[in-house]
């Protein structure tokens, strides 16, 4: 109580400042009670409507099961990672730590990096649906729809890790240069391990756009709530939800699905932490 | 006699346009400490960079000139890495990675090829030994090295260079970000090692070059002025320009 008195007390001197603090209070209070706002919306109107019957393993219109749909979400999780996540490090590897710094190339990649970033996913979507489903005539396949997602992250993978390459500090090459190690060794143990954290949290900005996309899926990926093969269709918990939301049917099942797709995210993102955790470590 | 472990002719050095080094002759001694004084941007630390060749990693650098080790052209080497595993050095500013003390030092051996975990504890504690910072480490050797103090962390990067079992060693102002005490510590141990290796130091301290360094070469604008031993150089001076530097008329 003393403490906030003498608080006061200064603020006298220094109006602006009180003013400054109220809107600092202000933006915190709306950043999170939002956020609450949102989750505790999603999981007081869905939690009741999470019923057994959700989660059987196979989907038919009497049960709405959205199993398979939890299932392909992960999959494709993990098949966009595999495609993007060495795609993106490599090409950013290149870019910072093989290149010449500030070379035509790299203006150009870091150029057409942020337009692709820029670009809608419905857009995305049509051009996956052009290339995979008519041009290679496959159809709608659960490939098709994870490289379309891919490409749609890549930007993202690449940007991320280069900025976290480009904040390693010189001294640590210099350092790992001066003991006789090559470019290679250099990189995989002195470089990339202190980068990890930055290119962690972009991995898992890329993992939020593809457990939340459905405009890029719906034209590649198709809607069919199965477990696919590569070849065949399969939609994630957001093309299920939106599938649910759009036939106008089946409401309280959606209000379920938001609150399985919200509990995916978060146990994505910590298990992501964690493997950047034990990678760091080492 | 005593032998030249580099014997440098006629060497230029240009970054693009600019020319660093102006037709620098030299020999540097074996097992002795050769400081290189003079004032920033004089081009002393550009040529200790030459021999180890870490100015290949500066873009637009190019090099004229004989530059030998051991009688044998450096810039003609065909593996850069074992020149440098040849000629270590310890940087201006401490610069362990961010690993374990152990792995720090265990760094470079593991990079050329020592893989067995009893030969490499033997080789981290001989070189913490001989970076005499042993004693403050031994208990605390998978800790994180970026937790030691300034101090002990240029002691461990000196640990971490001796561990390859160089020839040769270059320090680029190795106490310049360093407390007086650590200094002295930094001090003790380049005499110490100059038994078994040759030490090229870079300083912009002259009573430190005074006191530990047996030749002294002074460098003004990329040229090297005067080069003898560290007696002379700072008792009678040949050159009225290395005088002026060393009484403190400029620089």
């Amino acid at each position: 109580m003393e403490k906030i008195k003498g608080q006061l007390e200064s603020y006298k001197e220094q109006p602006f400042s009180l003013v400054l603090r109220f809107l600092m209070w202000i933006a915190t209070f709306l950043t999170v009670g939002i956020t609450v706002c949102i989750v505790g919306y999603i999981l007081i109107r869905g939690i009741p409507n999470l019923s057994p019957e959700m989660f059987a393993w196979e989907y038919n219109t009497e049960n709405v099961s959205m199993m398979p749909a939890i299932i392909n979400t992960v999959l494709m999780v993990l098949l966009v990672l595999l495609i993007a996540v060495p795609v993106g490090i490599g090409a950013a590897i290149y870019l910072v730590e093989y290149a010449k710094r500030g070379s035509k190339l790299v203006k150009l990649v870091r150029i057409t990096a942020e337009t692709l970033s820029g670009i809608p996913s419905i857009v995305y979507g049509l051009f996956g649906y052009l290339l995979f489903a008519t041009t290679f005539r496959w159809g709608y396949t659960f490939l098709g729809g994870a490289l379309t997602l891919a490409i749609m992250i890549l930007p993202l993978i690449l940007r991320t890790t280069e900025e976290a390459l480009k904040a390693v500090p010189d001294s640590f090459r210099e350092g790992s240069f001066g003991l006789g190690a090559g470019s290679l060794r250099t990189i995989f143990r002195i470089i990339l391990p202190s980068a990890v954290p930055g290119i962690v949290s972009g991995v898992i900005l890329g993992i939020g756009r593809v457990v939340g996309e459905t405009a890029a899926l719906m034209y590649t990926a198709g809607t069919i709530a199965k477990v696919p093969g590569l070849m065949s269709s399969g939609r994630t918990l957001a093309v299920h939800m939106y599938a649910l939301l759009s036939e106008g049917l089946y409401m309280k099942q959606a209000y379920a699905t938001a609150v399985v797709l919200l509990v995916v995210v978060l146990l994505i993102n910590a298990g992501s932490g964690w493997i950047a955790k034990k990678l760091t470590k080492r | 006699m005593e032998k030249d472990k580099f014997t440098i002719k006629d060497l230029n050095l240009f970054y693009g346009d600019f020319q660093a080094l102006k037709k620098i002759s030299m020999h540097i001694p074996e097992k002795e400490i050769t400081a290189f004084i003079g004032p920033s941007g004089c081009g002393k630390s550009t040529l200790l960079k030459s021999l180890n060749r870490m100015n290949d990693l500066v873009e637009g650098c190019k090099i004229t000139g004989t530059l030998l080790l051991d009688g044998e052209p450096i810039n003609q080497m065909k593996n850069v890495n074992l020149l440098r595993k040849r000629v270590g050095m310890v940087f201006q500013k401490p610069n362990p990675f961010p690993m374990s003390i152990y792995d720090n030092v265990a760094y470079g051996p593991r990079t050329h090829g020592i893989r067995k975990k009893s030969e490499l504890d033997a080789i981290v504690e001989d070189s913490l030994k001989k970076a005499a910072i042993w004693d403050e480490t031994k208990d605390r050797l998978k800790k994180s090295a970026l937790g030691m103090s300034g101090g002990q962390q240029q002691r461990l990067c000196i640990a971490r260079a001796l561990a390859v079992q160089p020839e040769v060693l270059l320090m680029d102002e190795p106490t310049s970000a360093l407390d007086p005490i650590s200094t002295t510590k930094i001090e003790d141990l380049a005499l110490e090692l100059k038994n078994q290796y040759t030490i090229v130091m870079v300083t912009h301290n002259m009573q430190q070059a005074a006191r530990i360094s047996d030749k002294t070469a002074f460098f003004l604008l990329g040229e090297m002025v005067e080069m003898n031993d560290t007696e002379t150089i700072f008792s009678k001076p040949q050159d009225k320009r290395t005088d002026d530097y060393i009484t403190g008329r400029f620089g």
